[in-house]
């Protein structure tokens, strides 16, 4: 029944020496950037993941601190930056630019502005790379970078912006399949967010102060700290879900209309959840309760999604036997569930007093970037090599092998942290009978844990051998490509 | 509703509508923001002032940027919860009155050590110096990184005028006066910072180091309250 709103946008499979009928021309795409955000995805995704594993090592044994510029400290933001804008930042673009080609049939309105977008970002990854560690930093969590950089990643995205408006422009399909939606809410909803929480006075060449301080500054970070998860790391892997995962299955998106509903209250439910982050702080009361009301009503939307992205598999499932791609997307569309309906258990103030400030969020953290974001953009990749290389994929034991590895690895990662998070919140709110702290001592609370920290670690090493599995596939699937791949190109009706 | 979400219905029109569309889900998004923001800063009784809060003196200033600077931030909180766990560890808990010249407000996400909100006064000058330089020598099992460097790395003062100015144009009561003199400040809450150090047994030449911008700005943290008290 929703056939009519996905189009493939790719009707030829001999691309590479078409010539058009009368009356009609040929549209080629440009291919040639999606590679490019590709092999950025996982060089930046093996590096982000490494400097993760530095750190993880760092807790457990601090002799790992290797001096100021690779202190804990100061790496703790790279390696955040280095996953959330470099990895998966570098996965969404490539998805984007791939599918709103096909799903407009037309090319990116310019390769010169997509370009710059690639370089310009690539540039800005090393920037961070290069200034986190010399200690310039906002102190701000997941919008760290001094603002100078700040000024490059909203000029960067304005070009990102007016390429991708134009090229809907310019479109030869009238209406926009779900991905373009996801798309437009991500690229308007970030330049907002991060322009909002940038706005601060120079007092030096990487030295600034927000224009906001204490309460405020803090409703404002978390504004954009929690919608950074919406619109950076949620709704463009939506996107993302409803153009790849019914291409790999080859079954229509489950429900349109279902889309149309989730759509609109995720957009529109996900901004006033923020405060959540702030829970029993000095932001008032109301604003806690307001945040923790619509984190709740949020639940429902986010399991949209799931429901949309795992029953567009039905009478599909048993294709999951042989592809490591739908595998792959199976298990990041259940952890896109469990960390949704997660998120909300954990804004409820209740909870939010015993897991605030613990491992446990660490845990949710990363149950949503392993587990959603790293295998939506996995699935992703192995989906996309052998089509942009024109050749098949090097080894796909290898890719399965990456599958059990990854999964091993995060739920090792997620379940250590989850323990050591619940132990370390009980401990510190333990009474004896004559209304003394249990463990006054928080060093007490600290040991505890360190075997967690040792689990946590072995996770987050399997989960890094895996992307490892994907850079060695990768790397030989492009070796036995034809010297220069053709990028895929449609006839259309002049 | 069933008009709207049919599968040849309304919002199929604006499906073809890029423009519409756009600017649906730019409204959709302020929303939120916008409601929740606004009363925070318009209505003053949601920050309730605190007479004796005052600004952080130039030196303590010079530390807190330190402080941002090795990011420890990612590992202590400055947020007291009203707990009663939290009450009896670490003091009274945090108001909204107290982070007003925070810029930024630094209360963290993550315990992975103490709270610092009220660490003001709970240790001596030089067991800070110890602690920052190797935190197992004050606190067996620390899982803390050193920070030696701030030992031997000369304080900065250059840009501290360049900040005060900054900071007293976003609203902080600096003035021109204190602006002017705040190298000199500086220095001289730095000397007796360093005097008081080594009088205990600590190193002698700490005065023009990191280090006592550091030392400084924690045993600020969380005095003012004790101020009022007075």
């Amino acid at each position: 029944m929703e056939k009519s709103t996905i189009s493939t946008g790719e009707n030829s499979s001999d691309a590479g020496t078409m010539t058009a009928p009368m009356g009609h021309q040929i549209v080629r795409y440009d291919d040639q950037v999606v590679r490019y955000f590709i092999i950025a995805t996982a060089i930046w995704g093996f590096v982000g993941m490494l400097v993760g594993a530095l750190i993880a090592l760092q807790l457990p044994f601090w002799q790992a601190n290797l001096g100021q510029y690779l202190s804990f400290g100061r790496l703790r933001p790279l390696h955040t930056n280095a996953v959330i804008f470099a990895f998966a930042g570098n996965a969404i673009f490539g998805a984007i630019y791939y599918s709103t080609q096909r799903l407009t049939k037309t090319r990116m309105f310019s390769d010169v502005m997509s370009r710059i977008h690639f370089w310009g970002w690539q540039f800005i990854i090393v920037s961070a790379a290069i200034t986190l560690p010399l200690g310039f930093t906002t102190g701000k969590e997941y919008a760290e970078l001094e603002w100078p950089v700040d000024i490059l990643i909203a000029i960067i995205w304005v070009i990102f912006a007016v390429n991708f408006f134009l090229t809907l422009k310019i479109r030869r399909e009238k209406h926009m399949y779900v991905a373009l939606w996801f798309y437009i809410a991500t690229i308007v909803t970030v330049a907002v967010l991060h322009i909002g929480n940038s706005l601060a006075i120079p007092v030096g060449l990487f030295k600034s102060y927000p224009i906001f301080a204490g309460v405020q500054d803090a409703f404002v970070q978390w504004w954009y700290g929690h919608n950074a998860v919406a619109f950076f790391l949620t709704t463009p892997f939506l996107g993302l879900m409803y153009y790849f995962l019914p291409k790999a299955a080859e079954r229509p998106v489950f429900s349109y209309r279902l889309s149309i509903v989730h759509f609109w209250s995720i957009v529109f439910l996900y901004i006033w959840a923020g405060p959540h982050h702030l829970a029993y702080t000095a932001v008032p009361e109301w604003a806690v309760t307001l945040g923790m009301v619509f984190s709740i009503m949020l639940w429902m939307p986010s399991w949209g999604g799931m429901i949309n992205g795992l029953f567009t598999l039905r009478g599909a499932w048993h294709k999951l036997r042989d592809s490591v791609v739908l595998k792959m997307y199976v298990i990041g569309i259940t952890f896109y569930g469990m960390s949704t309906f997660e998120g909300p258990l954990l804004s409820v103030k209740t909870v939010n007093a015993l897991s605030h400030y613990t491992d446990w969020t660490v845990g949710h953290a990363h149950a949503g970037a392993l587990g959603w974001n790293g295998f939506m953009t996995f699935g992703m990749i192995y989906w996309l090599l052998p089509r942009l290389w024109n050749t098949k994929l090097w080894s796909p034991r290898l890719a399965n092998t990456h599958f059990w590895v990854g999964t091993i690895g995060m739920l090792l990662y997620v379940m250590a942290l989850y323990s050591a998070g619940v132990t370390q919140g009980l401990m510190w709110r333990a009474f004896d009978d004559a209304g003394r702290l249990v463990y006054p001592d928080f060093m007490e609370t600290v040991i505890q844990i360190i075997p967690m920290y040792w689990v946590r670690l072995v996770g987050g090493l399997l989960y890094l051998t895996g992307m490892g599995m994907l850079g060695v596939n990768m790397i030989m699937t492009i070796r036995r490509a034809p010297e220069k791949p053709t990028d895929a190109a449609i006839t259309v009706a002049l | 509703m069933s008009k709207f979400i049919e599968t040849n219905g309304r919002h199929r029109t604006i499906e073809g509508w890029p423009l519409v569309f756009t600017i649906l889900t730019v409204l959709a998004v302020l929303v939120g923001g916008t409601v929740e923001f606004l009363p925070l800063v318009l209505m003053e009784g949601n920050i309730p002032v605190i007479s004796s809060v005052t600004p952080y003196t130039p030196l303590e200033l010079t530390g807190r940027d330190l402080y941002i600077r090795e990011g420890c931030v990612n590992c202590h909180s400055q947020m007291i919860r009203p707990f009663r766990d939290e009450l009896e560890r670490y003091g009274d808990y945090s108001k909204p009155g107290e982070s007003v010249y925070d810029r930024p407000f630094l209360w963290g996400s993550k315990r992975t050590g103490p709270d610092l909100a009220r660490v003001g006064g709970k240790y001596p000058d030089l067991w800070h110096v110890r602690h920052m330089e190797d935190p197992r020598s004050t606190s067996p099992n620390s899982i803390m990184p050193p920070y030696y460097w701030l030992l031997s790395r000369p304080l900065n003062l250059n840009s501290l005028e360049r900040k005060m100015k900054g900071l007293q144009r976003l609203g902080t009561p600096y003035t021109d006066e204190e602006i002017q003199g705040a190298a000199a400040d500086a220095e001289a809450q730095a000397q007796n910072l360093a005097r008081n150090i080594s009088a205990n047994g600590g190193p002698s030449d700490l005065a023009e180091k990191e280090i006592i911008a550091m030392v400084a700005y924690l045993q600020r943290l969380g005095t003012d309250l004790k101020k009022a008290t007075k």
